[in-house]
């Protein structure tokens, strides 16, 4: 034990969750006439067992819902295990949220002194500091006036300030990269950067593989609950890129289950196909058809698609009155067939598609929301909106 | 070793800035701040007074009533805030509990120091009005803080109880207020004890822990007058049975709480 830091042994959590929450004693007394049916059980994690060492800078990445979150809180002591144990060495702070405890109706001085405590600096140590946290902070001239008169950027500036100073043998952070603009992330990798020459034990939980390689000595990848892979930095971040990159689950499912779908359905598409749903560089064009169906009178037919990538970023629309294509009017019991063509300019990720028909005054016949999916491979351009394939001359 | 002496330090940092912060809310943005401290006793007293002393004529045979009174009420006023904020404050502190691992017991402390400072801000006025009625300072004022400890006692007990019940079942602030509500017209604080004129009854209500306590109180600090257990039971062996529920409702209370504490986090 003495030179690990955190131990986590065989821990499983499982939540009970109520069906509908049962903060009155009705319902209990109601949900104990029949037993069981009150609750679900939910296996937040299953079987995680990890040693940290002292020193080293240990990612946890993985999935949103997939276990990450709980078991960073586990190893803070904010949950208990339902199973296993966890040893920590040391004093551990955690850092789920910046600015906890900050209240709004307090002066930013007061809530200064306020999350010190709860970062367990006394009053005396916090007088210390004072000047170094305002500086930093860039708020000298707020600090008399109430947190609800701040910006939510000088909040953020401020809780960051107070984090930096946390004195702890074991530093969990939990995304608090996901806040705040470009200027405040730099701030943060310095902080990361010093973190790791000081040679501080920290357990960081993000979705920012660029951070883990950069950062991480070690991580873990949690898909399912459960500890899918653990090793070096740079193969777990590329392990995680893939669970991404693996076929589409909502392909799998298809053809019509899939996504969310609605629309007053004179006209439906009866089915949606792609000719391939992983593309590679070689690849260079990416071919979709659409087949339409008739159940009653229409005319004006529209159709179209949105293609979203795995952020749910619009990449682009495109449909007939745009193209300027008729659609003829499509007999009941009929079908017809809409093909669609794009150059192939996606970068490495998965894609989303939505398809739709239009009618008459542009009444919505049908909506089907992620549709389908497809998937890109090409691992050079990972990172990148689209992939262009530029002509290059080097004279 | 040394990390159960960071412990404690931590809780006693965390405990100071706490109750400082509630201190520093409880008035925020009243033009009088502070002094609603004085004067929410003050008045309160003001209005009973003129009711039952004034129109109800209620303690005309005690000497004393109006401090007699105020002191009861200053006492239960304590009992009740202590208790009733208590109540919700893990539920209020869900933010922190979900973020950080902070010693739970601190809180329940915390919003009971509140009360505590509070009841001491109502004692400064309980002894000005001493003043102003001429009463004599007697010896037995000295058992007071020991009173005061009691009933410290029994509220905490009953918060520790009563706020990890929260958590679980929302109904139990309702419950409590009704509870409340009935202990206060239960208890001989707006009405002399000897207003009950069947001595069964008044035996019954002194084994009340605060109705012994508040009688004791006045007993000890304002006039001998006061009735007491200890002149009512025969068998002695009774004016021990309140010291006996505090007790066991104050270890019920930490039990309960303590069995329940670690699941704070996922059930608020």
């Amino acid at each position: 034990m003495d030179e690990l830091a955190v131990k986590v042994d065989n821990v499983s959590k499982v939540f009970k969750l109520p069906h509908e929450k049962q903060s009155s004693i009705k319902s209990v007394l109601v949900n104990f006439l029949r037993p069981n049916k009150g609750y679900e059980l939910q296996q937040a994690l299953k079987d995680v067992s990890l040693e940290i060492k002292k020193g080293e800078f240990f990612g946890i990445v993985g999935r949103n819902g997939s276990g990450k979150s709980t078991l960073l809180k586990i190893i803070a002591g904010i949950y208990q295990p339902t199973e296993g144990t966890v040893g920590v060495n040391g004093k551990l702070v955690p850092f789920i949220e910046l600015g906890v405890g900050f209240n709004p109706e307090l002066t930013g001085r007061e809530n200064v002194y306020l999350n010190g405590a709860l970062l367990g600096f006394s009053d005396k140590e916090i007088n210390k500091m004072y000047r170094d946290i305002v500086k930093f902070a860039e708020l000298e001239r707020f600090m008399d006036q109430k947190l609800k008169n701040y910006s939510s950027g000088m909040q953020v500036r401020l809780a960051f300030s107070m984090a930096v100073r946390a004195e702890a043998d074991v530093l969990l952070i939990d995304e608090v990269l996901a806040v705040g603009d470009a200027d405040f992330q730099r701030k943060c990798f310095q902080y990361f950067k010093e973190l790791k020459r000081d040679k501080k034990t920290v357990i960081f939980v993000t979705h920012d593989m660029d951070a883990v390689r950069e950062f991480c000595d070690r991580a873990i990848l949690i898909e399912d609950s459960q500890v899918i892979h653990e090793g070096a930095a740079g193969k777990i971040a590329s392990r995680y890129s893939d669970l991404f990159t693996e076929t589409a689950p909502s392909l799998k499912a298809s053809n019509q289950k899939g996504g969310m779908r609605g629309g007053q359905g004179s006209v439906r598409v009866k089915k949606l196909s792609l000719e391939k749903s992983v593309l590679t560089a070689k690849d260079l064009t990416l071919k979709l058809k659409v087949i339409l169906e008739a159940f009653r009178e229409n005319e004006n037919l529209m159709t179209g698609l949105r293609i979203k990538n795995s952020f749910g970023q619009f990449l682009h629309e495109s449909n007939t009155w745009n193209e300027q294509k008729k659609v003829p009017d499509l007999p009941i019991g009929q079908t017809r067939e809409v093909t669609w063509e794009f150059p192939n300019i996606y970068s490495d990720g998965q894609y989303v598609i939505d398809v739709y028909v239009y009618g008459e005054n542009n009444e919505v016949l049908d909506i089907w929301d992620n549709a389908i999916s497809f998937t890109v491979k090409r691992p050079r351009n990972r990172g990148q909106l689209v992939s262009l394939n530029p002509k290059i001359t080097v004279k | 070793m040394r990390n159960l002496r960071n412990r404690y330090r931590y809780s006693a940092i965390l405990l100071k800035q706490l109750v400082k912060t509630d201190f520093k809310l409880r008035y925020q943005g009243s033009v009088l701040g502070y002094a609603w401290s004085l004067l929410r006793p003050l008045l309160l007293f003001v209005i009973l007074y003129f009711v039952f002393v004034r129109m109800l004529k209620f303690g005309n045979k005690i000497e004393h009533f109006p401090v007699y009174l105020l002191l009861g009420i200053v006492i239960w006023n304590f009992f009740q805030e202590m208790t009733a904020r208590s109540l919700t404050s893990i539920v209020e502190r869900g933010d922190l509990l979900r973020k950080l691992s902070i010693p739970r017991w601190v809180i329940i402390i915390s919003s009971s120091l509140s009360a505590l400072i509070n009841l001491l801000l109502n004692l400064v006025v309980v002894v000005v009005l001493m003043m102003f009625n001429h009463v004599d300072l007697l010896k037995t004022t000295l058992w007071l803080p020991l009173i005061l400890l009691e009933v410290y006692i029994f509220a905490l007990g009953l918060s520790l109880f009563l706020s990890a019940a929260y958590v679980k079942f929302r109904d139990v602030s309702y419950i409590w207020e009704v509870i409340l509500q009935a202990a206060f017209y239960l208890t001989p604080i707006i009405y002399p004890l000897t207003l009950i004129t069947n001595t069964t009854f008044q035996k019954l209500m002194l084994l009340n822990p605060m109705a012994q306590a508040i009688q004791d109180a006045r007993y000890s600090s304002v006039s001998h007058k006061a009735t007491i257990g200890y002149h009512l039971f025969q068998n002695k062996i009774y004016t021990a049975i309140p010291l006996v529920i505090v007790a066991l409702v104050f270890f019920s209370g930490f039990t309960y709480f303590k069995s329940h504490a670690k699941y704070f986090a996922e059930e608020i």
